[in-house]
């Protein structure tokens, strides 16, 4: 059976994550393709297996992107994003500062302390971080580590570091635009209580990352699968909304660059996709 | 040139002012142009991301701090295609009921606009021509409306004199009354979750007549136990015959037994009880529980024999159940030997004999008209009048 179906592997950073790919694996195979899915723990794993050909699709976070791309080069493999969400295109983050601080421009951050997320979140440490640094500016970084190895998948880091933005542990507090509507409507953020110092230009996040190894033929009819997903469809409905999008678009390679660029920094991956940062253990 | 445009004003998007960039975007058609004006300071920030969310675009213009323009809005499918297919689960209009509503409309209030999917949970009582009845409506409107406080519409404390066992009379028939009540309850109860809730209003009226049947519960036990602290007696004849009732899982013949034949003779009984009670306490929760069964008798009278029209088959059935109940009965004694002689004693009110005669007279005169009103609801139904007259004999002698 694991010999003609096309494998995917998904993170396990949440519970919902069981529904929705045993969702899309009944609504695939119901259209004739024969797929399976397995799960990780987190994503380094799951970018491994991907580049040795034990899956044949991963569905990555933009940072397992990043080291699929290091890793496959440095074998002589590809990778290709064939498809992403409508709401994995141009994203920001923001940093944030209490509404009375007397920072009122990103330089004056220098030297003061910023509190960030998960050592491997893109958008709430890694793309922001190097955001400042792009402009000159030196920060203490205060990490607060929640799901270490789900690449800023769980929330839980942004959420802590803006709790210690309120309470006066740090200066100022990144996080995903998106992040910082939800946390103002949950009411996290009370109104007027920050103020907004500095957004990143948009980058873009998740894609269903394939490897040159994979079975040609499935992978195609994957991905007009999955472009076909209408979120007329109440059969399909269901798993869009659990999954975030209202529609599957085709992979795009451009808005990967400032994470790029961010890992290099920071040495976050070796030029081969090895794990070098010592404090990062997923 | 973009011809669209909507301001917030002061209004952010974490606010309540995606409501008024939804209704800006509503109607416009798919890659329409939308100019945002407002000036919270988040807003930037936030249009952004509330635009991803629902599938629209953004199109960062020249920052124009002068006009307030924040950005332009390309119109996107977003979450349209939720209410592509959806049609409305029946009509809102007020006692407008579909023959056989689909599963999928179970959990949806009837005339709803229905989004496609979702659960299908089955209510085995979906057809209308089981369930119905055009007076539902109605009927529930007028159950809703008088419904009563046990406490505030009885003058418990009124003060009255019964002799010793004229009271022990009223508390045995007191006892016999709840025994009788609590299967009025438990009953409806059973149907209550098995019918589609399409057919709300008769949903309604079985949750009301379970409380109607709690309050009767009540005001009978408190009671009883008015001027002491025992209850009557409770006879193995009159629970089998209860049994028979609570054992019924067919929804109309249920509805035949218990509504039909024996709450209608409930009436009558509760009737002799306001007209013959010895104390003004029970002459008025009688009265009170009768308003409330001469109710339960119309639902029942109402949808069967709208059924009986429509199903020459069903007369077939009911008298079917009626035998089959009787047959089931055959070897018990019926009515608790206490509960009519406590009947009696209560209408007589001494011990005098020419009392007792009337008492005696009384209780005859009550059993001809619980037969006489079973043949005439028989007769509603359409069964000729003899067959009612036979088949209003085999009704248990338990009168419930």
């Amino acid at each position: 059976m694991t010999e003609e179906s096309l494998l995917l592997g998904a993170v396990a950073y949440d519970p919902k994550v069981v529904a929705i790919w045993t969702g899309f694996r009944h609504w695939l195979r119901e259209h004739e393709l024969p797929f399976d899915y397995v799960l990780y723990s987190n994503y380094e794993r799951q970018v491994e297996d991907l580049v040795a050909g034990r899956i044949h699709v991963a569905w990555n976070s933009p940072l397992a992107w990043v080291r699929a791309l290091r890793l496959a080069a440095a074998v002589g493999r590809t990778v290709r994003p064939l498809v992403m969400r409508d709401t994995d295109r141009d994203l920001t983050s923001v940093v944030v500062v209490r509404a009375e601080s007397r920072i009122g421009r990103a330089s004056d951050l220098d030297g003061r302390s910023v509190g960030v997320g998960a050592v491997d979140s893109p958008q709430a440490t890694l793309i922001p971080l190097a955001h400042l640094a792009a402009l000159g500016v030196k920060v203490e970084v205060r990490r607060f580590d929640v799901g270490v190895g789900l690449h800023g998948d769980h929330v839980g880091g942004e959420r802590d570091a803006v709790r210690a933005l309120l309470a006066g542990e740090v200066d100022a507090a990144v996080m995903l635009d998106g992040s910082h509507l939800t946390f103002t409507r949950e009411g996290v953020l009370p109104r007027g209580a920050v103020r907004i110092l500095a957004q990143t230009a948009p980058y873009d996040h998740c894609n269903m990352s394939v490897v040159d190894l994979a079975p040609a033929d499935l992978v195609d009819r994957f991905g007009s699968l999955l472009l076909g997903m209408a979120y007329e469809d109440p059969a399909v409905r269901p798993l869009l909304d659990l999954e975030g999008l209202t529609r599957w678009m085709t992979g795009r390679t451009g808005g990967y660059h400032a994470l790029d660029a961010a890992v290099e920094l920071f040495g976050f991956y070796g030029p081969r996709g090895e794990l070098v940062l010592p404090e990062y253990s997923p | 040139m973009t011809r669209h445009r909507v301001d917030l004003a002061g209004l952010g998007v974490d606010r309540g002012g995606h409501l008024l960039l939804r209704r800006a975007l509503a109607p416009l058609p798919l890659g329409e142009r939308l100019q945002v004006f407002g000036h919270d300071p988040a807003l930037r920030v936030h249009l952004p991301a509330w635009c991803r969310s629902e599938g629209h675009r953004v199109e960062s213009p020249e920052p124009d701090s002068e006009s307030g323009l924040v950005a332009v809005v390309v119109r996107g499918e977003g979450h349209d295609g939720r209410w592509a297919g959806a049609g409305r689960a029946g009509s809102g209009r007020r006692g407008e009921v579909e023959k056989a509503p689909p599963a999928r409309w179970g959990l949806a209030v009837r005339g709803a606009r229905l989004e496609e999917g979702g659960p299908e949970p089955y209510f085995d009582l979906d057809d209308r021509d089981l369930v119905w009845a055009k007076v539902a409506p109605q009927l529930y409107a007028h159950a809703a409306a008088r419904q009563w406080d046990p406490d505030t519409a009885v003058a418990w404390d009124e003060p009255f004199s019964t002799p010793p066992d004229v009271e022990a009379a009223v508390v045995q028939v007191m006892t016999y009354l709840v025994e009788n009540e609590q299967v009025a309850l438990v009953v409806p109860a059973r149907f209550l979750g098995r019918v589609h809730p399409h057919f709300r209003e008769v949903v309604q009226l079985l949750a009301v007549q379970v409380a109607d049947e709690a309050r009767h519960m009540e005001v009978f036990t408190r009671r009883a136990l008015l001027r002491g602290d025992e209850l009557g007696s409770s006879s193995v004849g009159g629970r089998a015959s209860l049994f028979t009732l609570v054992e019924e899982t067919d929804f109309t013949t249920s509805s035949f037994l218990l509504s039909v034949l024996g709450e209608g003779s409930f009436v009558n009984l509760l009737d002799f009880l306001v007209t013959h009670a010895p104390d003004p306490v029970t002459r008025r929760i009688a009265w009170l529980a009768m308003q409330d069964e001469r109710r339960h008798v119309l639902f029942g009278v109402s949808h069967l024999a709208e059924q009986s029209a429509a199903d020459p088959k069903l007369r077939g059935r009911l008298r079917a159940s009626i035998e089959r109940r009787s047959d089931a009965l055959r070897d018990t004694v019926g009515l608790n030997a206490d509960v009519f002689d406590a009947l009696l004693l209560l209408s007589a009110g001494s011990w005098h004999p020419e009392e007792i005669e009337a008492g005696y007279a009384r209780v005859q005169r009550l059993r001809h008209a619980m037969d006489e009103g079973r043949r005439r609801r028989l007769e509603r139904l359409g069964f000729p009048a003899d067959e009612a007259a036979a088949l209003s004999a085999l009704h248990t002698r338990n009168f419930m």
